[in-house]
C-alpha cells in the first residue's frame, strides 16, 4: 500500500492537439476540470429560475451575485461595479473549481501555480492598464504616500513600488499554496487510515479511527478554505482595482 | 511513486520535455513546465468562455430578476400604503359622520326636551291660573258669606241687646245707641 500524496496533482494528457513552438498543447484533466467549473457556474447562473420567490438553485445564484456585488461596493465603491463581470468570473471560477477539487478522485485546477499566476497577472495588468488609462501619470501617485517626511520618501517609494510588483506573486502563491497544502494533508491522513487497516489488521482498524476523524475534520476545513481562498482572491482583486479607480487614497 | 510518474509522462511526451530543459525531473507536478502551455491555453479558453457567459447572460439575467423582485416589493409596499391611506381616510370620514350624527341627535334631543318642557310649563301655568281663579272665587264667596253672616249676627245681637235692656230696665232703649254699642263690642 503506497501513499503518493503528489499523484493527485499530475497532469494527464488526454488528447494531444498539437504544438506551439516547443510546447505541447493538449487537452488534459486540468482542461476538463476548468470546463467543469465553467459549466457548473454557467448552469447555476443560467438554468436557475426567474421566480419572484426563489428556489434553492435560484437562491444560490442570487446570493453569489449579491455577495460579490456587495464585496465590490464595500471595497472599490460603486465605480468598481464596471469590473463586476471580471471579479464575479474570478470568484466563481476559483470557488467552484476549489470545491469540485475536494471531491475524491477529482483534480484541483487552482493547485497549479501556472493557473493561479495567470489569473493574478490578469488582475495585475488589468489594474495597471486601467489605472494608467483612467488617471494617466497620476496613477503612479499610489507609490507616493501622503505625509511621509522627505528624507525617508525614497525608501518608502522603493518599498511601495516593490510591493506593487510583488502583488501578483503573493496573490497567486497564496491560492496555489493553500490548495496544494490542504490536498496533500488530506491525502496523507486518508492514506494513514488505509495503510493502518491493511498492514496491522484488527489493531490497525482501531488505530485508523484517529486519522479518519482527522480526515473528516480536514475535509470540513478544506471546504472552508476552498471558499475562503476564492473570497480572498476576489477581495484582493477589488482592493487592487480600487487603487486604479481612486489612486488618490 | 511521484518520480516514476514524472518519468512515465516524460516518455509519453517525447522530445519536447527534453528540450524544455528537464524541468520534469523534480517530479513535483505543479512545477513541471511540460504542460504549462496546455494549461494556459485551456485556462484562456475556459476563462474567456466563462467571462462571456457571465457578462452577457448570467449577470444581466440574475440582476434583472433581483431588480424585478425589488420593484415588485416596492410596488406592493406602495399599494399597501395607498390602501392604508384610503382606509384611514374612510375611518376619518366615518368618525366625522358619526360625530355629526351624534351632535345632531343631541340637538334634536335638546329641542324636543325644551319643547316638552315649555308645553308642560304652559299647561302647569294654565292649571295654576285656573286653580288660583277658583281659589279666589271661593275666598270671595267665603268673605261674602261671612259678611252676610256677620250682618245677621249684628242685627240679631242688637235685637237681643235691646230685648235684654228692656227686660232689665223696663224701658225700650234707643235703637241707634244699641246698634252703636253692639258694633263697638263686635270690634273689641
Amino acid at each position: 500500500m503506497k501513499i503518493d500524496p503528489i499523484h493527485q496533482f499530475n497532469i494527464e494528457p488526454i488528447i494531444t492537439l498539437g504544438h506551439i513552438g516547443k510546447h505541447t498543447i493538449a487537452i488534459t484533466n486540468s482542461t476538463i476540470y476548468m470546463f467543469v467549473a465553467v459549466g457548473i457556474v454557467g448552469l447555476l447562473m443560467l438554468a436557475s429560475g426567474r421566480q419572484l420567490i426563489p428556489g434553492r438553485m435560484q437562491s444560490i445564484a442570487e446570493i453569489s451575485y449579491e455577495f460579490v456585488a456587495s464585496t465590490i461596493r464595500s471595497t472599490a465603491g460603486t465605480e468598481g461595479m464596471k469590473f463586476f463581470p471580471l471579479i464575479f468570473s474570478l470568484f466563481m471560477f476559483i470557488c467552484v473549481s476549489n470545491l469540485v477539487g475536494i471531491i475524491p478522485y477529482t483534480f484541483t485546477v487552482s493547485s497549479h501555480i501556472i493557473v493561479t499566476a495567470a489569473l493574478a497577472l490578469l488582475v495585475f495588468f488589468t489594474v495597471l492598464i486601467y489605472g494608467v488609462y483612467k488617471n494617466g501619470f497620476k496613477f503612479f501617485s499610489i507609490f507616493v504616500p501622503h505625509g511621509v517626511p522627505g528624507y525617508i520618501l525614497p525608501l518608502v517609494m522603493f518599498i511601495e513600488i516593490l510591493s506593487f510588483f510583488l502583488r501578483p506573486v503573493s496573490h497567486s502563491v497564496r491560492l496555489f499554496a493553500n490548495m496544494l497544502a490542504g490536498h496533500i494533508a488530506l491525502k496523507v491522513f486518508a492514506g494513514f487510515v488505509a495503510m493502518l487497516g491493511v498492514s496491522l489488521g484488527a489493531i490497525g482498524w482501531i488505530g485508523g479511527v484517529l486519522p479518519l476523524a482527522l480526515t473528516v475534520a480536514l475535509t470540513a476545513l478544506e471546504l472552508l478554505v476552498a471558499f475562503l481562498q476564492a473570497y480572498v482572491f476576489a477581495i484582493l482583486t477589488c482592493i487592487y482595482l480600487n487603487d486604479a479607480i481612486h489612486p488618490g487614497h | 511513486m511521484a518520480t516514476g510518474h514524472g518519468d512515465a509522462k516524460a516518455k509519453a511526451t517525447g522530445a519536447h520535455t527534453e528540450a524544455d530543459g528537464g524541468h520534469h525531473g523534480g517530479g513535483f507536478p505543479p512545477f513541471e513546465s511540460t504542460y504549462f502551455a496546455s494549461q494556459l491555453v485551456s485556462l484562456v479558453i475556459a476563462f474567456v468562455a466563462l467571462y462571456i457567459i457571465v457578462s452577457r447572460f448570467a449577470l444581466p439575467k440574475v440582476g434583472g430578476v433581483i431588480e424585478a423582485r425589488q420593484n415588485a416589493i416596492e410596488g406592493d409596499l406602495a399599494q399597501a400604503q395607498k390602501l392604508k391611506d384610503e382606509s384611514d381616510a374612510a375611518l376619518k370620514a366615518y368618525e366625522a359622520e358619526l360625530a355629526a350624527a351624534r351632535s345632531r341627535a343631541q340637538a334634536i334631543g335638546n329641542e324636543t326636551r325644551e319643547k316638552l318642557n315649555a308645553s308642560a310649563e304652559a299647561e302647569r301655568k294654565a292649571l295654576e291660573d285656573k286653580l288660583a281663579g277658583r281659589l279666589a272665587d271661593a275666598e270671595r264667596q267665603i268673605a261674602a258669606t261671612r259678611t252676610t253672616a256677620m250682618g245677621n249676627v249684628r242685627s240679631i245681637a242688637a235685637e237681643a241687646a235691646g230685648a235684654i235692656v228692656q227686660r232689665l230696665t223696663g224701658t225700650a232703649p234707643d235703637a241707634a245707641a244699641v246698634t252703636k254699642a253692639v258694633d263697638a263690642s263686635l270690634k273689641g
